[in-house]
């Protein structure tokens, strides 16, 4: 296999991953959505480079043409949960200061109740998840709010693994040079017989070690 | 300069007076503690007739609006911030509540114990936004001011400062100061209401404020009314909210009318009331 067969290869993985996450992330949603009898639902990821929480995934009112569309992180009640990492409920969004109407005529559906809960993984907050004007019928309890915690705990590994994939496609991309070191060494292991390769791998073994030691001298 | 900051261990709170570490035999009877306590302590006998006269009560938090109704009245308040450089300055708070959250716990606990002193400690600036160190910077700031009771409705996920935290935690404990800290809202690792010298507090879903129930599942150890609470905010505003830093005020409260009527009760012994006066427990009455 040549470099660049193996690069493509890479990609090809890369880019299906980041398909088949996105199509998770859709399928959270739509299943929170349902679960609460809600008008829509949606999932921010918080853009830490730019400060900014983007449309990742949305179901419902005001779905069309929303994915990408970003607002400033300090925004809203959404913006409110991303920072303090704390889940909010709220019934009467009119008498919230914390609520954002003016953001949320831009998105096209302006709500009346909002659930909201950060997407935690290890020590950082990767976004959060919306439930729109769940069902009157459902009242605000404790198990709601533990409900809505699970969904956010699948959102955030989905997140998680969209993000790695997306950075693993931008050092692809964008590294070209120093991946392609890596890929020829993979080719031309390849190519070996078993007898060449023994040694290489010896060797290579020795290197991810020394690049993995806790303790170095 | 601002990451090496977050870094750089606060200063260790010296304020604790040197340990004993044996007690001589001569020595017992000057330990001698007359607390007293009825055969069967009731909620009566702990909080019966206390308003919280004289207790003081700091709410560690986003500052405190002093002029809303619910509030009251504010004996002190300052409020931290960190300089360009990573220095954490201490001013008088002369901006109050930045977002409102700080002003709904000194509300609760004005609710429950009316006669208390409150204080505010500004850790967090608008929108929620606070650092580690200058959580970690009031919190010790805090515990030196001898507070009765510190409410604590946030926690940092960050381990980096966990153990900082921990030391912290112990020394409010062995100064007689109350630490009542809200438990994370999800099930995720935080800090400081996991450690054992504070009383960490959750949510139950029943509208009495004097109900509260001993958790025989810790981490967290007490679950205090934190559902559909209408709380004060700013602008004089009063919202409807639920969650364990609503909880965590209502324990606050309660410790503060149990001090004012038993201020010679250690951390460990108010706990100990809290635990028999539980409303699982038996001696709710």
């Amino acid at each position: 296999m040549t470099d660049h067969n193996l690069q493509a290869a890479v990609s090809a993985g890369v880019m299906s991953a980041e398909d088949e996450h996105r199509a998770l992330l859709q399928s959270i949603v739509e299943v929170a959505r349902a679960i609460f009898s809600a008008k829509a639902a949606s999932i921010f990821l918080h853009d830490e480079e730019a400060d900014e929480l983007v449309f990742e995934a949305v179901a419902g009112e005001g779905s069309d043409n929303l994915i990408g569309t970003r607002f400033p992180s300090s925004t809203g009640v959404a913006g409110w949960v991303l920072v303090t990492r704390q889940p909010l409920v709220i019934d009467d969004l009119e008498q919230d200061p914390r609520h954002s109407r003016e953001t949320a005529q831009s998105t096209g559906y302006v709500p009346q109740a909002m659930m909201t809960v950060p997407l935690l993984h290890a020590e950082r907050a990767l976004g959060v998840l919306n439930v729109l004007d769940r069902s009157h019928e459902i009242e605000f309890s404790l198990g709601q709010m533990e409900l809505l915690g699970l969904f956010a705990n699948q959102a955030a590994i989905a997140l998680d693994l969209l993000q790695r994939a997306r950075h693993a496609r931008s050092v692809l991309n964008e590294s070209g040079g120093d991946a392609g070191v890596i890929a020829r060494i993979a080719s031309a292991l390849e190519d070996l017989d078993e007898e060449q390769r023994e040694p290489v791998l010896r060797l290579l073994a020795a290197l991810d070690d020394v690049l993995h030691a806790d303790v170095s001298f | 300069m601002a990451e090496a900051q977050e870094k750089q261990q606060p200063e260790r709170y010296t304020g604790e007076t040197l340990p004993a570490w044996s007690l001589p035999a001569a020595a017992a009877e000057t330990i001698g503690i007359g607390a007293g306590w009825p055969e069967r302590v009731t909620r009566d006998w702990a909080l019966g007739g206390s308003t919280g006269a004289g207790i003081r009560v700091c709410i560690l938090d986003s500052g405190v609006q002093a002029d809303h109704p619910l509030v009251g009245s504010l004996e002190g308040a300052v409020a931290l911030s960190k300089t360009e450089d990573g220095e954490i300055l201490i001013e008088d708070d002369t901006e109050g509540d930045l977002c409102g959250h700080g002003t709904a716990c000194a509300g609760i606990v004005r609710s429950l114990a009316p006669d208390c002193r409150l204080f505010s400690v500004r850790v967090l600036g608008a929108g929620f936004k606070g650092s580690g160190s200058v959580l970690l910077e009031g919190l010790r700031w805090a515990i030196g001011e001898g507070f009765d009771v510190i409410n604590m409705s946030l926690s940092t996920t960050k381990k980096q400062f966990s153990g900082w935290l921990h030391e912290l935690a112990d020394s409010a404990y062995f100064r007689r100061t109350v630490l009542v800290a809200s438990a994370h809202n999800m099930p995720v690792e935080s800090y400081p209401w996991r450690f054992s010298s504070v009383i960490s507090v959750g949510s139950h879903e029943e509208q009495d404020p004097l109900t509260f129930f001993y958790n025989p599942s810790p981490p967290v150890e007490f679950f205090a009314r934190g559902v559909n609470v209408d709380v004060a905010w700013i602008g004089g505003a009063k919202i409807r909210s639920s969650g364990n830093s609503f909880a965590t005020p209502h324990m606050s409260g309660i410790c503060a009318l149990i001090l004012a009527k038993h201020p010679e009760l250690t951390p460990f012994q108010l706990k100990s009331v809290l635990y028999l006066t539980a409303s699982n427990v038996g001696g709710a009455e």
